[in-house]
């Protein structure tokens, strides 16, 4: 497949085996990698931002913010913009599973000081899967104006999974995943360390 | 994070201190909600509320009403004064009327202590109590204690007086059984006529001296003199109650700190307090209303999250 480099990817395979389940994982991107290409999107963002006076960026919670934080860290101290505006978006209030799920929706802290109103929006997020967390999130957007465009930044995008017609403009890595594989995007900041995970969680019949 | 131990909101008695906490941490993510340009959240579109007052209610109402409207849910309102009950229709009956147009919570304010109890094991929907009578009125107590968290930091530990009218007072109970769930020391303070004889045994104070309960407490909670519950003569006129119980804006200076004044409304201006103090800096009135809006969102959210499809 382009751009994927066999040797590079140290398939880290181990089997954990406890009751009837099994569970893998693969390393998709080691850190210098998601390094290489968080500089790769942070240069398309200014390719068509220049320098960010009609942009903002949105991180979408809880796992958006973290790309968010970096990609802008990045724009500032190397390639030098100036006064970017980033916000969070919480997207709890919005989902189309409210009651309709085992798990208790958890909600996370929004926090736009800015308006959006006829601004340039890019929403960040670390994984786009069903595409059903940006739709929640171009509805949640609209509480706080009408944006002039609204784009979407990933860092893995999990291609022949959307439930919706949603695609990103920017993507890091393009994966094919099937449904009962997870991936998992880990953080220095968060997790200790960043690194992006293929997970392989089976039930054994 | 986890879901409310309980189904309904009868009362604070039924509640953990876990319970309190998720609601003030949701209604956290509400307040920052209703401060938004727009201020609506779609959650509860599939849900039908019903707000039942079976007696008067002006700001409760409204602020159900309003947290109701601003998750998305649709809303159906009765007053009493313009029902059936006048015809003789039973609690059972008309809320089972109602329930047959497919109503998922029932929001019900009633004179007589228990009735959201009784109607929680008869009907099959989840009943939030907006007061009963002399009994409870929980989601009063709540937004009360998150607007002491919001301006103090914490509840636990603080000093809280509830002074006033306690006999006749659902928002003294309620709050008296928040506030200890919370870690708070509480007093009550009043003339001994409107003490309930046993209310030592919730494990409060009691002072009858207004200024010894104010130099103790952080925070006072004045209660209205609730005249239209009385049928006999609890004090001899309400202006000796002002001169004895009322609180004024040369007490508070005398105080020699600086406390946080509170009223559950309405407010009797000139007798639990006067007006200098009712829009004093020092009083938080304004913002209870406010909180009580992002309080009672997060109760429902939290209950309606919890009704099965």
């Amino acid at each position: 497949m382009k751009g994927k480099n066999p040797k590079k990817i140290c398939t880290f395979v181990f089997q954990i085996a406890f009751g009837t389940s099994t569970m893998s994982q693969k390393i998709l991107l080691n850190s210098t990698e998601i390094g290489i290409i968080l500089h790769r999107l942070a240069c398309q963002l200014i390719e068509n931002h220049l320098d960010f006076s009609n942009t903002v960026l949105i991180g979408i919670q809880p796992r958006g913010i973290y790309l968010a934080e970096r990609l802008t860290q990045i724009l500032q101290n190397d390639y030098q913009v100036k006064d970017i505006e980033l916000g969070y978006l919480d997207i709890t209030f919005y989902r189309d599973d409210f009651r309709r799920n085992e798990k208790i929706l958890e909600a996370n802290k929004t926090k736009i000081n800015f308006v959006v109103e006829n601004k340039k929006v890019v929403f960040i997020d670390d994984v786009l899967y069903t595409g059903r967390s940006i739709r929640a999130a171009l509805t949640a957007i609209q509480s706080f104006g009408r944006p002039e465009e609204i784009e979407l930044l990933v860092l893995i995008d999990r291609r022949f999974s959307r439930h919706l017609p949603i695609q990103p403009n920017y993507r890091g890595r393009q994966v094919d995943a099937i449904n009962k594989e997870k991936v998992k995007v880990n953080w220095s900041e968060n997790d200790g360390e960043d690194m992006v995970y293929l997970i392989n969680q089976e039930k054994d019949k | 994070m986890s879901e409310l131990s309980v189904n309904h909101l009868l009362g604070i008695k039924y509640l953990t201190e876990e319970d309190i906490q998720l609601i003030f941490e949701t209604a956290d993510h509400f307040k920052e909600v209703i401060n938004r340009p727009i201020k609506k959240v779609p959650s509860l579109r599939d849900i039908t509320i019903a707000n039942l007052f079976f007696e008067n209610s002006t700001r409760t109402k409204l602020s159900f009403e309003l947290a109701e409207k601003r998750l998305s849910a649709d809303v159906i309102n009765f007053s009493a004064s313009q029902s059936s009950v006048k015809k003789g229709e039973t609690l059972i009956d008309t809320v089972n009327n109602i329930l047959s147009m497919k109503v998922d919570m029932v929001v019900m304010r009633h004179p007589n202590p228990g009735a959201g109890v009784f109607l929680s094991k008869n009907v099959n929907a989840s009943i939030i109590n907006a007061g009963d009578g002399a009994h409870e009125h929980p989601t009063q107590a709540l937004l009360d204690s998150y607007s002491i968290r919001e301006k103090l930091g914490d509840v636990a530990g603080k000093n809280i007086v509830i002074v006033g009218d306690i006999l006749h007072s659902r928002v003294a109970l309620s709050n008296i059984f928040a506030l200890k769930l919370q870690g708070a020391n509480v007093k009550v303070c009043g003339p001994k006529t409107l003490l309930p004889t046993y209310i030592e045994s919730l494990g409060i104070g009691v002072e009858t001296n207004l200024r010894k309960a104010l130099e103790w407490c952080d925070v006072a909670n004045m209660l209205r003199v609730q005249n239209e519950r009385m049928d006999i003569s609890y004090f001899p006129s309400t202006r000796e109650y002002a001169q004895q119980y009322g609180v004024t804006k040369a007490l508070l200076d005398s105080l020699d700190k600086e406390i946080v004044i509170m009223h559950p409304g309405p407010i009797n201006r000139g007798v639990e307090i006067t007006s200098d103090v009712a829009d004093s800096k020092q009083s938080i009135i304004l913002n209870q209303v406010e909180n009580g809006v992002a309080v009672r969102m997060a109760v429902i959210y939290l209950l309606a999250s919890k009704i099965k499809q």
